[in-house]
């Protein structure tokens, strides 16, 4: 599974990208997050802000009980703020 | 490459402009090719938004998510086709560093009636504030620490005032 970081969340994780590979439990956006805030102390800064970190699989928007499956694209970033 | 399904005598599909870049765009250019080889274009509208010195601003950093972001505005760019009766869409998003003056985003949209144009030009700036993945980071002009802009509730009201169902 490839992760992809944005915006303060990379900043704070100081990674862009990592793959990684979870073990089957995590089924889920909000199980990924709390496993991935096991994964150094940079990850646990990160996701210490989990309620305004948003989420993308296969890039789309994905909300915290969508899943998340060996392969997929997901990306952790704050709320955009475009135009 | 599958040649489009249209019927002789009606308009073809608008097919929307989408890019992310660095590079400054031309407003006039970008108009004008809107509006080339056709008479049935009776008013096109725009918005450029433009970096503004707040606070001792002395630049706007903006990231994006490549890929997904082209796909997010496109898909509203097609939302704005298919609510409105445009002849054409135009959306270019710069991303990197933009000092005050610069601008960052030019929506245009054209159609043969203004309240259709204005209306859906709009509606996309609206949806692009709050539905596409990118990041504004603010570096000033002092020595203060830099931050990340946050997402605003007034964005967001703007947006769900449209109803959009592809808004995230």
């Amino acid at each position: 599974m490839r992760v992809l970081y944005f915006a303060w969340v990379r900043q704070r994780v100081g990674l862009a990208e990592e793959e990684v590979a979870p073990p089957p439990e995590v089924t889920d956006i909000a199980g990924l997050m709390a496993w991935l805030g096991t994964r150094s102390p940079s990850h646990a800064e990160a996701f210490a802000q989990g309620k305004q970190i948003r989420a993308a699989v296969n890039q789309e928007f994905a909300a915290p009980g969508d899943p998340v499956r060996t392969g997929d694209e997901v990306a952790f970033f704050p709320p955009v703020t475009g135009g | 490459m599958p040649v489009a399904d249209t019927i002789p005598g009606q308009d073809a599909p608008v097919a929307p402009t989408i890019r992310v870049q660095e590079a400054p765009f031309d407003l006039a250019a970008e108009a004008a090719a809107l509006t080339a080889g056709r008479a049935d274009v009776g008013g096109v509208a725009s918005f450029v938004g433009i970096s503004r010195a707040d606070d001792g601003l002395a630049a706007l950093v903006l990231e994006h998510y490549p890929g997904m972001t082209e796909r997010a505005i496109a898909r509203i760019a097609e939302e704005a086709c298919a609510r409105w009766p445009l002849t054409g869409c135009t959306v270019i998003h710069r991303v990197g560093r933009l000092p005050p003056g610069e601008p960052i985003v030019l929506v245009l949209t054209a159609s043969s009636h203004r309240a259709a144009a204005l209306e859906s030009c709009a509606f996309l700036i609206d949806w692009l504030k709050t539905g596409a993945p990118f990041w504004k980071r603010e570096e000033f002009a002092d020595g203060r620490p830099e931050r990340w802009v946050e997402a605003k509730a007034d964005d967001d009201a703007a947006a769900a005032r449209w109803n959009a169902g592809a808004a995230a």
